[in-house]
């Protein structure tokens, strides 16, 4: 029932390079959850695949010297929440991880695939804009760093070349992580196989006294066309004491520079409302988490 | 093993290892396959279609458009046919239609040797509209340009009476309102409720597929009345029934929107057309959800006034229900519903009603679980709360002061109640949910607690079982012996997961001994064998075709007595049936199996002795009809700043009269639970408001509720015995969904004080009703 012209299976990174540039308009395919829909809905026509699935160098994850976490883009959301050194370091993407869709979806989806699909709603998406991750993007003259924050350029678009790149890992920085404390909060009208009405994304570090903000990153998913960071929040937190007024700040000034939609999923007046309530819930649980207290 | 036992289902091990064969698994390996070309008007006219492009495409066999099929009208809806003119189904629909009712009318339909190449070819036909402005609502279609040429104001079918406090009840016709002031009076203003369309999901999308044999035409269906769409489809394509071979296989679910007649006179028609060739037709979801039945998305104003010792004195309701683009079913939902609500409370000077079905430019509206019931329900059950509330009186106890009673005459179907377990249910679920301590507790805790609430609330139905009087209620079943005892039990009673399979062989089992596992039930029905049956609707099919079962059985044992006591000389009333065995009573000797009595009579040789296959028939006619109760108390928290409501438990309680399988009706109320949870908190068709396009037909933007949205649910019966049941059971496949969306939102008033008159109560929903009511600063 699929309109499927030709079909490709790739074995490494350069072989998905090779066949990129003898058929510029095939797609690349991991766990193609989202490309299948795509299809089924008829977006996607006639269509040329190319798939990834059998390219182990994309599915390892590891901890670089420098301190560097390493996760390969064909690594499924299942593997990611499970390994041990994402649990230990960055339980935030871990748990955004076990956000997506459901179990099935979970063990072929890949996060690589959610990042370059570009969706404003992927579960990924905003713990990453939180830690500053950057993303390795091959092509034929070699690779180019793009730090995440930099990658996506409107509703569905990115800044990788379809038709000659490759997203091959991404990089979360030491400094993103060591000392710091993080939480996702996904918001979906149901508890599964749900799409992001609203993700929030924090991840802070606080003073030696752990009694003030040294640095705050917060994320939004779906909460303008693109993922956004709030920087004038983030400006306010530097160095703030945490306490009731600290977070009254946060709540009057979170909507500045966010753009959410008013659509028939859900109105402006809800997606405000999140925007406002969650970021609070999901900074006061990363203080938590960064060895804080609320009193 | 026989009835009240927890006997397995009978299909449990071929659906879940994936061997049971539905419809689409049947479709013959030559089949043509059709893409259905949908309107993308709401509504109009089709002025012209191009197929030069579609025709020309690999694999395209032909293209039917609107104006190539027959021009008379055809009824869609699964009911019995009814020799009274006045109560037969509208007759609306066309196979095809240039008169487009509603976005995605079916306008055209290609066929092809794969689906893939009929949607490539559907999507290149080009269509030229008339436009008119869609309406949506009632309030918009009434005056506006006719739908249907039949109904020139577009107000389908109206129902208005009075009760009188004898319960007389006197017809008068009124006029279409909207006003909350019922009837003019304005001691009667209403609180207004609405409630949307949904759908059924059943997880097998509607699919279908014929082919003829010499001149007859072969249907397969997922239909949940095959003897019904056998003559549907006979009418429609102009054959006569004996021609029309309906089978049904295994179906994944109904709910009522498999009861109505969809696309399988196009498939029969394009079938003839094409020499007799297989053509199949299988839906996407996307078309599931808008191309077949919904239920009635309704707007509901009533008004309940009790004096001080909390006797309801005046009781009104106005029902103005969106029946969508086909009348399927009619008025006849509506008229269920508002009827509903002076069957269960009765009001002692003042019972007044209203009712009135439009056509609109929706998706046609039909049966779906519960008939009405849900949506009357909502309204019913939360102005019972909103009341007490008023008045400072227990919910639970205002309920009691006002409703029905053992022995209650139904003031319409003038039958009397005398199965009677509602009090029961009340107060067993009152007890297993700590009712009183909860409300007190739950209060202490809201005083303090800012952004989490929490609640406990209840609803209550009462819900007929069957249609009798105003439909025949009938049914068959057939039972064909085989010598070595075993036997095959045909009915025209329809499994579609409730379970009827297995109730049925329980009965049959009961009667005659002989083990479930050495009976066959013929699980799929097929018109040519299947003997007949209304089919599966109305909580009817153990009600109703489970008499048909018992009263076969009864008539198979009495020949195998006979026969017994012809091989023996025993006389035939000193036996009965004991393990299989026909065995003297008064003694317990074992004289002959049931295995020897079958094949010494099929086999016998001896010059003399006719022989005979034994085999059993019998039609069952109902001449009553019952209520089941139920109550649902469900204890919930919610999280006010996101609007989001967690349930904790849902306490359910049924009188379904007796339980002939404990386990089969306690997945039924799970499964029915869960229906209701999701219509009270998710589930809506939302429909773009300027040109009617359905905006979520898809499975990811419709919120039905996944497992990890269902509570923990406990399940108790109230065992009664309801004498025109077989066994005493009643009705109880419908009934577990009717009161869980006033039950929570109830929950919801109590923990927030907030009521709320709008379905579903989702997250958007709450948020925006805490703002209105300070809950949330904005």
């Amino acid at each position: 029932m699929y309109d499927i012209i030709h079909t490709f299976k790739a074995s490494s990174v350069n072989d998905v390079l090779e066949l990129l540039s003898s058929n510029s308009d095939a797609m690349l395919v991991a766990g193609g959850t989202d490309v299948m829909i795509r299809m089924r809905e008829r977006k996607l026509r006639q269509a040329s695949l190319i798939s990834l699935l059998d390219i182990p160098d994309l599915k390892t994850i590891s901890l670089r010297e420098d301190g560097a976490i390493v996760i390969g883009a064909g690594a499924c959301f299942t593997e990611i929440s499970e390994n041990t050194i994402v649990l230990e370091k960055i339980p935030m993407l871990a748990h955004a991880c076990r956000q997506v869709g459901s179990p099935q979806i979970r063990n072929i989806a890949t996060i690589g695939g959610n990042i370059c699909n570009g969706a404003v709603s992927a579960d990924s998406v905003p713990s990453l804009y939180a830690l500053d991750a950057e993303l390795e993007l091959w092509g034929k003259d070699g690779s180019r760093l793009v730090p995440i924050r930099k990658f996506h350029t409107g509703p569905g678009q990115t800044v990788l070349q379809k038709d000659r790149e490759l997203l091959t890992a991404i990089i979360i920085p030491l400094s993103s992580y060591a000392h710091h404390g993080g939480c996702y909060i996904k918001f979906g009208q149901r508890n599964a196989m749900e799409i992001s009405t609203l993700g929030c994304a924090v991840n802070v570090s606080l003073t030696g006294d752990k009694k003030h903000i040294e640095k705050a990153a917060i994320a939004f998913g779906v909460a303008a066309p693109v993922p956004m960071r709030c920087a004038k929040v983030e400006s306010l937190l530097i160095g703030a004491e945490i306490n009731e007024e600290m977070f009254f700040t946060v709540r009057e000034n979170i909507l500045e520079g966010l753009k959410p939609r008013d659509s028939w999923r859900a109105s402006l007046e809800l997606r405000r409302q999140l925007i406002r309530e969650m970021s609070v819930r999901a900074l006061k649980q990363a203080i938590i988490n960064a060895g804080g207290s609320l009193q | 093993m026989g009835v009240q036992k927890s006997v397995s289902r009978l299909d449990a091990v071929q659906k879940v290892t994936g061997t049971a064969k539905y419809v689409e698994d049947l479709i013959l390996l030559d089949a043509l396959h059709v893409k259905v070309v949908h309107s993308t008007i709401a509504n109009g006219t089709v002025k012209g279609i191009d197929c030069s492009e579609a025709l020309k495409m690999p694999g395209v066999v032909t293209v039917l458009t609107c104006f190539d099929v027959p021009e008379h009208l055809y009824a869609t809806a699964g009911h019995p046919l009814s020799l009274d003119p006045n109560h037969a189904d509208i007759k609306d629909k066309t196979i095809l239609s240039a008169r487009v009712r509603y976005y995605g009318d079916d306008i055209a339909a290609v066929v092809a040797d794969t689906p893939l190449r009929a949607q490539l070819a559907a999507e290149t036909i080009k269509v030229e509209y008339e436009e008119l402005a869609p309406m949506l609502t009632p309030e918009v279609a009434l005056g506006g340009d006719a739908l249907h040429e039949a109904c020139p104001d577009n107000e389908l079918a109206r129902m208005d009476f009075e009760i009188s406090p004898e319960g007389n009840v006197s017809f008068e016709r009124k006029r279409f309102s909207s006003d909350a002031v019922i009837a003019g009076r304005d001691d009667l203003k209403g609180e207004q409720y609405h409630v949307p369309p949904v759908n059924a999901c059943h997880i097998e999308n509607n699919c279908c597929f014929a082919y003829m044999e010499g001149r007859r035409m072969v249907v397969y269906s997922c239909n949940q009345v095959p003897h019904t769409l056998r003559r549907n489809v006979a009418e429609a394509i102009g054959m006569p029934l004996g021609d029309v071979r309906v089978i049904k296989p295994f179906m994944g679910g109904g709910f009522g929107n498999k009861q109505d007649t969809m696309y399988e006179p196009l498939v029969a028609f394009l079938s003839r057309k094409l020499g007799g060739r297989c053509v199949a037709l299988v839906l996407t979801r996307e078309e599931t959800f808008v191309n077949t039945r919904t239920r009635h998305g309704m707007d509901l104003t009533t008004v309940t006034v009790a004096d001080e010792r909390g006797k309801i004195t005046k009781k009104a309701l106005r029902i103005n229900s969106n029946g969508g683009a086909y009348a399927a079913h009619g008025h006849a939902v509506a008229a269920y519903a508002i009827t509903n609500c002076f069957q269960t409370y009765i009001a002692s000077e003042l019972q007044l009603g209203e009712s009135s079905t439009a056509y609109t430019n929706l998706p046609p509206a039909a049966a779906m679980r519960g008939y009405g019931i849900p949506q009357l329900a909502f309204a019913m059950e939360s102005q019972m709360d909103d009341v007490a509330l008023a008045h400072g009186w227990d919910p639970i106890e205002f309920r009691k002061w006002n409703m029905h009673r053992d022995g209650f005459c139904d003031p319409f179907d003038k039958f009397i109640v005398r199965s009677y377990g509602l009090e029961s249910c009340i107060d067993k679920g009152r007890e297993l949910s700590h009712w009183d301590d909860k409300r007190r507790e739950y209060d202490e805790f809201n005083r303090s607690s800012k952004d989490i609430k929490k609640g406990i609330g209840m609803a209550l139905f009462s819900y007929k079982t069957g249609v009798y009087p105003i439909q025949i209620e009938n049914a068959a079943c057939r039972i064909v012996m085989n010598e070595d005892g075993t036997a095959q039990i045909q009915v025209g009673a329809t499994e579609l997961g409730q379970g009827s399979d297995t109730v049925l062989c329980q009965i049959v089992s009961e009667f005659t001994t002989i083990p479930e596992n050495r009976l066959t039930l013929v699980s799929a029905q097929d018109t040519d064998i299947a003997p007949y049956d209304n089919g599966a609707y109305a909580s009817r099919q153990t009600y109703i075709s489970g008499n048909a079962a018992k009263k076969t059985a009864m008539i198979l044992r009495s020949k195998l007595l006979e026969k017994a006591s012809l091989m023996t000389g025993v006389p035939a009333d000193e036996l009965t049936l004991k393990n299989e065995h026909a065995t003297v009573e008064s003694t317990g000797r074992e004289l002959c199996s049931i295995a020897d009595i079958c094949s010494y009579f099929n086999f016998v040789n001896d010059l003399k002795t006719d022989t005979e296959h034994i085999t059993a028939e019998a039609t069952f006619t109902a001449k009553d009809i019952c209520f089941s109760y139920g109550v649902s108390y469900i204890d919930l928290e919610v999280d006010v700043p996101l609007g989001k409501v967690k349930l904790k438990k849902v306490y359910s309680v049924h009188d379904s009269g007796t339980i002939l399988n404990p386990q089969l009706a306690a997945g039924q109320l799970h499964g029915g639970i869960v229906m209701g949870l999701g219509y009270a908190l998710g589930e809506q068709m939302l429909f773009d408001q300027k040109t009617g396009k359905p905006l979520n037909n898809n499975l990811l933007d419709y919120k039905l509720p996944t497992a990890m949205d269902v509570p923990e649910i406990e399940t108790h019966f109230v065992e009664t015995y309801e004498p025109s049941g077989p066994f005493g059971s009643k009705g109880l496949a419908e009934p577990p969904l009717i009161p869980q969306a006033p039950a929570i939102r109830n929950a919801i008033l109590h923990a927030t004080g907030v009521p709320i008159y709008k379905l579903p109560m989702n997250p958007q929903n709450l948020v925006h009703e805490f703002i209105r009511a300070n809950l949330i600063k904005s």
